[in-house]
């Protein structure tokens, strides 16, 4: 549990600056705040109201309203596979069960030494490309069950210490 | 090819940098509209008859010029790349490949509309893509094509990129301005329409990705020259984002008005070996599912609806014979469950109670009566709902009864799904096969 540090307070000051309203600051402001802790923390909505303005139960509000926040710690890896129809016709069912066997947990779960966590989300918008997931800042395209395999053993080898990867957005800061 | 306009430029290589861009005519139609009075832009979009091509396909044109002259409020002009229709990913393609096209049809627009802000709203996941922008922007900026001033025309230009956070109903225009106020992104009530009150509470456009990178070619070669493609209501080419089970899916510009048939088998290759087309959602999984027996049409605005269906966002979902189409019901209304932003209680209450009867129906054959009751439901929310998301929700529960009733009824016979066990040697073998 942490509050935003004085380098997170900057980034999101800067980016209420840009806007009409530094209300519209508050998406970009919850990323940066995920980025900080991995999720986005209690601690981290009290500053982002205070900065912008505007009440905790409002920030709170908005960051359960969408699917990228978490509110709890999850894994360090996670795993975001479509399960969408075009996914679905094309073998996001088996990338769903390979998961569960493989990291012996189910969606949304996290394993027990805090490495993995996999979810099932709605369309990624990548259909022709189909079975796909979302890890870190990038799309596994054409997703195979071997590669998969391959991943999560690499990512198993890495130092338990390694930062957590997600996805990092870019343009939060671009010029106005 | 030549029968292309927003993906013509994609084979050049680099063509996502600004100088091999400018080295093949890029952001000509800048200082070719500044040298037009707002009105001329609007009326040569308007001429083109270009239609919005994130769904609902209204008049881009006459969107424009809903917007009030002399309010003393500033403009906005916002472009739409929250992609999350299931079944479209041609916008993703446009902006990862040619982000320029974008930013020099925004500039176009902002001069159309009399904006001199205006804001991309791009949906979290793709990450791609907002790195993409934010590269380009940097070099718009740089190159002055983007800022005060540009390009010493003294028209000023400001264009700034946002990120959603995983909420398909933001693609929705007013919820989308809702979130981009920092807000939980919620439909708003019409009227009044952005054009007139909109983000900040100011007159505001709100325009898909592809609809905006046609304008630099319409202003570039003029109004009949966009309509030498197309029909006569439908004028102009469109991405169709193929998936599902062709040989060759992806995305394929063609003119409006190309047989179906002729882009299912002659650019996306055709069903897979062994198969049979079953269906075809056309438009995004919020339109009509069509029966094989109903793919012999054209693909424009008017012929897709009179054959029951809806061009929509032309994201086409290619089923084979081995979908269950109970199961394909169940999966979308599954989407639209998780999507309803809960602000409305048909969408909120009937997505669940769909999706709740479609599961029995599959995993335990429910009853008899479950399907009556479906059409029951979805009859309670058609035109009922605050916004389309609830209103098309029961796109795939109403087609899929009046075409394949049937399986559904074999459902309740079987105690769940017949197919239930075909699917997992095939599934394995698309996993692999990727």
């Amino acid at each position: 549990m942490a509050s935003l540090t004085e380098s997170s307070r900057e980034r999101v000051e800067r980016i209420a600056a840009r806007y009409p309203e530094r209300r519209s600051a508050l998406l970009p402001a919850l990323y940066v705040a995920q980025e900080q802790d991995g999720y986005v923390t209690d601690e981290a909505i009290e500053d982002i109201a205070g900065i912008l303005g505007i009440s905790p139960a409002e920030v709170k509000g908005v960051a359960s309203f969408y699917t990228m926040y978490y509110n709890r710690p999850v894994g360090r890896y996670v795993f975001q596979v479509c399960g969408t129809l075009s996914c679905a016709l094309c073998g996001a069912e088996e990338v769903i069960r390979f998961l569960e066997r493989k990291l012996g947990v189910r969606a949304g779960q996290t394993t027990l030494d805090g490495k993995f966590m996999f979810e099932v989300v709605e369309c990624l918008g990548a259909c022709g490309s189909a079975p796909v997931m979302l890890f870190g800042d990038r799309y596994y395209e054409n997703l195979t069950l071997d590669q998969l395999d391959q991943l999560i053993d690499e990512l198993r080898s890495r130092p338990a210490d390694e930062p957590q990867r997600a996805p990092q957005l870019t343009g939060l800061e671009a010029r106005d | 090819m030549a029968n292309e306009i927003v993906f013509s430029q994609n084979h050049i290589p680099g063509i996502r940098g600004i100088d091999v861009y400018l080295e093949n005519g890029g952001y000509r139609s800048v200082k070719k509209a500044l040298e037009m009075t707002p009105d001329e832009v609007i009326a040569e979009v308007k001429d083109s008859g270009l239609r919005g091509r994130g769904g609902a396909g209204f008049p881009t044109g006459m969107k424009w010029s809903f917007v009030p002259r002399d309010t003393g409020k500033p403009h906005y002009l916002v472009c739409n790349a929250d992609e999350s229709e299931p079944g479209t990913f041609k916008d993703r393609e446009l902006m990862e490949v040619n982000p320029h096209q974008l930013l020099e049809g925004m500039i176009v627009a902002c001069h159309a509309i009399g904006a001199h802000r205006a804001f991309i709203y791009v949906r979290g996941e793709y990450v791609g893509p907002l790195r993409v922008l934010n590269q380009a922007l940097e070099e718009a900026y740089e190159r002055g094509w983007l800022g005060e001033n540009i390009q010493g025309t003294g028209f000023d230009c400001h264009i700034s990129l946002h990120p959603g956070a995983g909420a398909y109903i933001c693609g929705e225009e007013s919820a989308l301005l809702d979130s981009l106020e920092g807000r939980r992104g919620l439909p708003r009530l019409k009227p009044p329409f952005p054009a007139v009150s909109g983000l900040y509470r100011s007159p505001t456009i709100i325009n898909n990705v592809e609809t905006l990178c046609n304008v630099p070619h319409i202003i570039n070669n003029g109004a009949q020259w966009f309509r030498q493609w197309g029909t006569e209501k439908s004028p102009g080419t469109k991405i169709f984002s193929v998936s599902g089970h062709v040989r060759k899916p992806g995305n394929y510009e063609v003119p409006l008005g190309t047989p179906l048939m002729t882009l299912l088998n002659d650019y996306a290759g055709g069903i897979r070996e062994g198969h049979t087309l079953k269906a075809v959602i056309p438009g995004g999984s919020s339109v009509p599912i069509l029966p094989a027996e109903k793919c012999d049409i054209n693909l424009d605005y008017e012929s897709i609806q009179a054959a029951g269906s809806m061009l929509g966002s032309a994201g086409m979902i290619v089923m084979d014979d081995s979908t269950c189409m109970v199961w394909a019901a169940r999966n979308l209304v599954h989407f639209y469950r998780h999507e309803s932003c809960g602000k409305c209680t048909p969408c909120r209450e009937g997505t669940d109670w769909m999706y709740k009867i479609l599961n029995e129906l599959e995993e335990t054959g429910g009853r008899k009566e479950d399907i009556d009751l479906l059409l029951d439901i979805t009859d309670n929310m058609d035109g009922k709902c605050f916004c389309p998301l609830g209103d098309t929700s029961i796109a795939s529960v109403v087609s899929g009864i009046e075409h394949w009733r049937h399986e559904f009824e074999a459902h309740v016979e079987n105690r769940g799904c017949p197919m239930r066990r075909r699917g997992e040697a095939e599934l394995e073998g698309a996993a692999a096969a990727g």
